[in-house]
């Protein structure tokens, strides 16, 4: 099936797109061989803005692991035919991409080649620590869920697993909103909106991935997605930009409202420079308006503009991520409420940081782990979507 | 087993309390593993420390001056670091300058670890690398700290610093490592010594006498009666921690 379509010169265009993504994850591992060796003076991290642009990568990969799976869940879980095909393929994205995150965030971690005492060490109170859990949990039963699907006598299994793997990743999604929800006395953080947020996002940037790899994967078929099915999925798509855009709203609305919060707000919103730029003109303009004008501006909504769309909600979700995870650090601390201070140590400074080329390599790193997965395993295993058309249009209603 | 004496009077030192409690001392002198505790000292080696004290600190905002650092400079000098202050540097106290917005009152005041009764680095450590030891010191355990900079993104008076260069010439009684995370350990291994902190006593040879350490846990002691006297301050009280560290005039 998948390897008949593949010519002896398709072949040699995918060993030269895994040659393309070891070469990154060379260039990862040299970059963080760097970082061990020399410590985070090579980053642009510092006391004051401890999380970079790794942290960026990572948890955008992991947000969109678990929101990748979601395509597997409305096939198995709410039972929607169309979905179902696309299972496996968003089971085998969701491994990717965590893997590709979680090598990103152990390898960002001042020790390194200390990650066994993450296990060794559990500290039941840290939201870190239910983090790796989780984490382990989800690779796991992904795995298995995969098999399940894949196995056709262990397909009796992919019902349960399946409502298992969805309860698993609202908790996972929960827990990375988690990581910033608990953080009380950070401006930004410490709000309960967050876990939901993150659930929402994830929607969004999991289907944005799945749809470029989608319609790259039928593009190397040289196959045409079934016009209802790539509706109803562009659709769905627009719907979760949408809903994104409305917590992400709801969220500066509340703080805007709380007089404690304004400034904060004020300097990630107008006067931040770099932060409020990456929010309206990377997140909300190219990363939300309008991928929603491509998806549903009456004549667009074709594969390409559905790619172009799905691009853009990712290049919007890394702007988001920058400005929710830097900026918010980059404001200072409330210490002192009501006085104006300062000091050698960052107090009452904005934090300054500007990213090296090797955590940005490391973050490159990463996503290339997630593509040679990607890559590897869609040739391997058989998770091309195959569409009965009839099914796909009467499902269309 | 190990057993604590708990008199209720703690402020006796050790001559006093044998001469004042002769009796009980001849019940706990024949119970094999007693620990006869006194308070009032440093512990011995391999001694637990003990919940019966709380160390901490009372800093005096009308006595410390503008423009002298010296706590910062014994810091350095007695925990082996820079005293730079680049922001990768480590900096473990600072020297704070604080204007009230409403009537413009300028003042300065030294800031570290607050030694949280409810630290939240301890909270969120993955590893349990942060903790905090009975007497109310929090410390990092630098062998299990892995550097994920979570205590930092979680401490509210950012009095955390993050290992960002190897290091050299590391004083043997203050361990610390390049990728781990570390703050004021109270200058714990004076304390166990029965010493005041550094910063405390480079105070007192400025003249201030602005820093004034002790057990909170001990009513006689000074900083205890200091503290029923006058009117202090948690910074951030609203959140609830409990600082070991209060501020006066501010």
């Amino acid at each position: 099936m998948l390897s008949k379509s593949f010519s002896r010169l398709e072949t040699r265009y995918f060993y030269a797109l895994v040659a393309l993504g070891a070469f990154f994850v060379f260039l990862g591992y040299l970059a963080m061989h760097t970082m061990e060796e020399h410590g985070h003076i090579v980053t642009g991290m510092n006391n004051q803005i401890v999380w970079g642009i790794p942290h960026v990568f990572a948890i955008f990969m992991i947000v969109a692991a678990s929101g990748v799976l979601n395509i597997a869940s409305i096939g198995t879980v709410f039972g929607k035919t169309p979905y179902k095909a696309r299972a496996p393929l968003a089971g085998l994205l969701s491994i990717a991409l965590l893997g590709g995150g979680l090598a990103v965030l152990m390898l960002d971690l001042g020790r390194p080649d200390r990650i066994i005492v993450a296990a060794t060490h559990f500290n039941p109170t840290s939201v870190f620590a239910w983090n790796i859990f989780l984490y382990s949990g989800f690779f796991s039963l992904a795995v298995l869920y995969l098999w399940t699907m894949m196995e056709k006598r262990m397909n009796v299994w992919s019902k349960p697993i399946g409502f298992a793997m969805f309860a698993w990743r609202v908790l996972l999604t929960s827990g990375t909103g988690m990581i910033f929800a608990f953080l009380v006395v950070r401006q930004a953080y410490g709000s309960a909106l967050l876990p939901p947020m993150f659930i929402v996002l994830s929607f969004a940037w999991g289907l944005a991935v799945f749809h470029v790899v989608q319609s790259a994967m039928y593009a190397w078929n040289d196959k045409v997605i079934d016009p209802a099915v790539q509706k109803r999925m562009k659709n769905l798509l627009g719907v979760f930009v949408l809903s994104s855009l409305y917590l992400v709203a709801t969220y500066h609305m509340t703080n805007l409202y709380f007089a404690k919060q304004t400034g904060f707000e004020l300097f990630i919103l107008r006067d931040g420079g770099i932060y409020p730029m990456l929010f309206w003109a990377g997140y909300v303009v190219l990363g939300s308006l309008l991928p929603l004008l491509l998806l549903y501006l009456p004549g667009l909504g074709n594969t390409k503009s559905v790619v172009s769309a799905s691009l853009l909600v990712i290049a919007g979700s890394f702007a988001l991520l920058y400005v929710f995870i830097i900026g918010g650090q980059a404001y200072p601390l409330s210490i002192f409420p009501g006085y104006e201070v300062n000091s050698s140590f960052g107090d009452g400074q904005i934090g300054n940081y500007v990213p090296s080329i090797y955590e940005i390599l490391l973050g490159v790193g990463g996503l290339a782990i997630a593509f040679l997965i990607t890559i590897i395993s869609t040739r391997v295993l058989n998770s091309l979507p195959q569409d009965v058309a009839v099914v796909a249009a009467k499902n269309d209603k | 087993m190990k057993q604590v004496n708990l008199d209720s009077k703690p402020n006796l030192d050790r001559r006093d309390f044998l001469t004042k409690s002769s009796v009980g001392l001849a019940g706990l002198a024949v119970a094999p593993g007693m620990i006869l505790f006194d308070l009032a000292h440093g512990r011995e080696p391999g001694e637990a420390a003990s919940n019966l004290v709380r160390w901490g600190m009372l800093i005096d905002n009308n006595q410390c001056e503008t423009g002298c650092d010296d706590c910062v400079t014994a810091c350095s000098t007695e925990n082996g670091f820079s005293g730079g202050t680049k922001a990768t540097d480590s900096q473990w106290i600072r020297k704070v300058q604080l204007k009230d917005n409403l009537t413009g009152r300028v003042s300065s005041l030294p800031m570290m670890c607050q030694h949280c009764e409810e630290p939240p680095c301890v909270d969120v450590c993955p590893t349990q690398a942060s903790f905090k030891r009975a007497d109310g010191i929090v410390l990092v355990d630098k062998h299990i700290c892995i550097g994920c900079r979570y205590c930092i993104m979680a401490c509210p008076y950012q009095a955390r610093s993050f290992v960002h260069e190897v290091i050299t010439d590391q004083k043997t009684e203050v361990p610390r490592g390049k990728g781990t995370v570390e703050s004021c350990t109270l200058c714990v291994h004076r304390v166990d010594k029965g010493e005041t902190t550094a910063c405390a006593e480079a105070c007192t040879k400025a003249g201030h006498s602005a820093i004034l350490f002790g057990d909170l846990n001990d009513p006689e002691s000074a900083i205890s009666k200091r503290i029923r006297a006058v009117a202090t301050t948690q910074v951030r009280a609203d959140l609830g921690l409990n600082t070991g560290v209060r501020y006066e005039g501010i």
